[in-house]
């Protein structure tokens, strides 16, 4: 997904001059394919992701389109305040971009195990919340969030994650995005875990449909609605905390949805996330995706 | 039991951490290098501790702030006891709590870190509360250079000798490199020394891989007046190990069976 990233960015760069990539002192040998053509739109702040946050917002106040990146909580948890009062606030066109989203680093430990940004930035007014599934859907993202001026959260995974969709899979901004049609149960996935949902459903051959949500915030409620009128249950998935969530997104926005009489049952819902605990040890993102529950 | 020769435990050290990176493909040997002196000195000569009670009251105290290069800190608590290899050898595999950024499950270790910019705060806390009880035991924390381009640092190194926490020692791995370049050209530190004296911090430089040198600085006798301690460790990035030295790239790659080779034995011509 970071490659598809970052060679979007590369892009919609050559044509668009606003676009301004600041990185925390990482990215080698991903960014440099950026550096190196746009020397003026790049810089590496060093390690100080808060720092970078502000500085984003100065130069979106004089027009640019900047993209900010590094791991999992460091543009993120550790920036909580600049992104909620400097960027959002002030609707500074910013793009948070972080790599290594939920168990992506693995064996890295709890300092980069990326599990509660999702409803941590949820809560924060004008801000898009958005967390891609394959390399397709991170690059077609990317490219939108080139084009639009809103605050906006990008949660990627690592390199070399396997495409799920078909190549010429189209989606537009907001989409709920159809992988399978299926009979009773819907699975709802967000980020990388479409992976998994689409192996498991096909091998055990379930009748679940399955649908890829990479639109956490703003979410799509009409889309929800017939989702939600074709099915009796539904099961979200997301390598994220079981509070404030997507899970919680989705329970809310069904809830909504009823009482605005748009849909007249709940479905019944199931939500597959991580338990309210810190998984501190090693292990590989299957590995902890399993202790940790991630199981349909 | 203490080890009495810190050369001697430096040389298992940085055996044992270039060991674990081959063996585990884990990053940052490098950074680990570049502080396995340092650490070697503490644990041989420095720090009391107790591998038996690791929460032993009376301790130093040593936080581990730079927790990417965890290798150098794992491979020096089991050199000295307080697990042994088979434990060790389980680093980052599925379920172990050795995780490949420092982890405070591990026995001796006092904080988890990882997240660059957190411990200094943590030791001023520590340090705060080891006066306000008036106990004996130091706090020893250990930061990289590139870790001081947080702000959260420097907000610790205003807080210390405002509060005359002269039980603390910082300790600078100046190695001249961090993630992405080198700190000159991402963002300069220079001049280093002064900064700290104007922040009102005892300042000493040394040689951060010669082991008298490293001893005199970190001493506790010779703290006196009301400063807390910084040393500025001038260190080599990779050090030992002549195709790593002063390399970027072995902040990221883990040596193959024959650069592993190479590296213990050039460690081992080291006396
Ligand atoms: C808050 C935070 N931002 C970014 C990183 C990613 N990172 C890991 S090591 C490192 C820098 C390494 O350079 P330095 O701090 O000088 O350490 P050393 O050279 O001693 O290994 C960075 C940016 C991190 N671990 N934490």
């Amino acid at each position: 997904m970071r490659t598809a990233f970052i060679k979007q960015l590369v892009e919609a760069a050559k044509t668009n001059n606003k676009i301004f990539l600041l990185v925390g002192d990482l990215g080698y040998s991903v960014v440099e394919l950026f550096a190196q053509q746009f020397p003026d739109r790049f810089l590496n702040v060093g390690i100080a992701e808060q720092n970078m946050t502000g500085i984003a917002v100065g130069l979106a106040m004089e027009g640019y389109n900047v993209f900010t990146y590094s791991i999992g909580n460091f543009p993120t948890l550790r920036c909580m305040e600049q992104i909620r009062y400097d960027m959002c606030y002030h609707n500074a066109n910013v793009k948070v971009v972080a790599v290594g989203g939920g168990y992506a680093y693995g064996a890295l430990g709890t300092s980069h195990h990326t599990t509660e940004e999702l409803g941590m930035l949820r809560t924060i007014p004008n801000l898009n919340v958005l967390a891609p599934a394959d390399p397709l859907e991170a690059q077609i993202i990317t490219k939108m969030l080139c084009n639009n001026n809103e605050p906006s959260y990008l949660r990627l995974g690592k390199a070399g994650e396997p495409m799920v969709h078909s190549k010429d899979k189209t989606f537009s901004w907001g989409n709920i995005i159809e992988v399978f049609q299926g009979k009773g149960t819907a699975v709802l996935s967000t980020g990388s875990m479409l992976k998994y949902a689409s192996d498991y459903i096909q091998k055990e051959k379930k009748e679940y449909g399955l649908y890829s949500v990479p639109f956490i915030k703003p979410l799509n409620l009409v889309d929800l609605a017939t989702i939600a009128s074709k099915y009796t249950s539904i099961i979200t998935i997301e390598e994220h905390q079981r509070s404030g969530g997507f899970g919680s997104a989705i329970l809310e926005g069904l809830h909504d949805l009823l009482e605005q009489e748009k849909i007249a049952t709940l479905p019944k819902i199931k939500r597959l996330a991580i338990p309210d605990r810190f998984i501190g040890v090693a292990g590989t993102q299957d590995y902890l995706r399993k202790i940790a529950g991630l199981q349909l | 039991m203490l080890p009495s020769n810190s050369k001697v435990l430096a040389q298992k050290v940085k055996k044992c951490l270039l060991t674990l990176a081959h063996h585990h493909n884990a990053s940052h040997v490098g950074g680990a290098l570049s502080i396995a002196d340092v650490l070697s000195v503490l644990y041989s000569r420095i720090l009391k501790y107790d591998t038996s009670h690791p929460k032993w009251e009376e301790r130093d105290r040593l936080l581990y702030s730079k927790g990417h290069a965890c290798t150098a800190l794992y491979a020096v608590l089991k050199e000295v006891g307080f697990y042994t290899d088979a434990a060790l050898q389980t680093f980052t595999q599925n379920g172990s709590l050795f995780t490949s950024h420092v982890n405070h499950k591990v026995a001796g270790v006092e904080l988890s870190t990882g997240s660059l910019g957190h411990a200094l705060s943590v030791a001023c806390g520590m340090a705060l509360a080891g006066k306000r009880k008036k106990t004996d035991w130091h706090v020893y924390t250990i930061v990289s250079d590139g870790e001081l381009n947080e702000g959260s640092n420097w907000e610790a190194i205003l807080f210390a000798p405002h509060h005359e926490l002269n039980n603390m020692t910082l300790i600078v791995d100046f190695n001249k490199i961090q993630s992405f370049g080198t700190i000159k050209e991402v963002l300069d530190l220079d001049p280093l020394k002064d900064k700290f004296n104007s922040f009102g911090w005892d300042t000493i430089e040394i040689d951060g891989h010669n082991h008298s040198e490293i001893y005199e600085a970190l001493r506790k006798d010779t703290i006196h007046g009301s400063k807390p301690r910084v040393v500025i460790a001038h260190t080599v990035k990779g050090k030992g190990v002549d195709f790593m030295e002063n390399q970027l790239a072995w902040h990221y790659k883990s040596p193959n069976k024959e650069q592993l080779e190479s590296a213990i034995g050039q460690i081992n011509q080291q006396k």
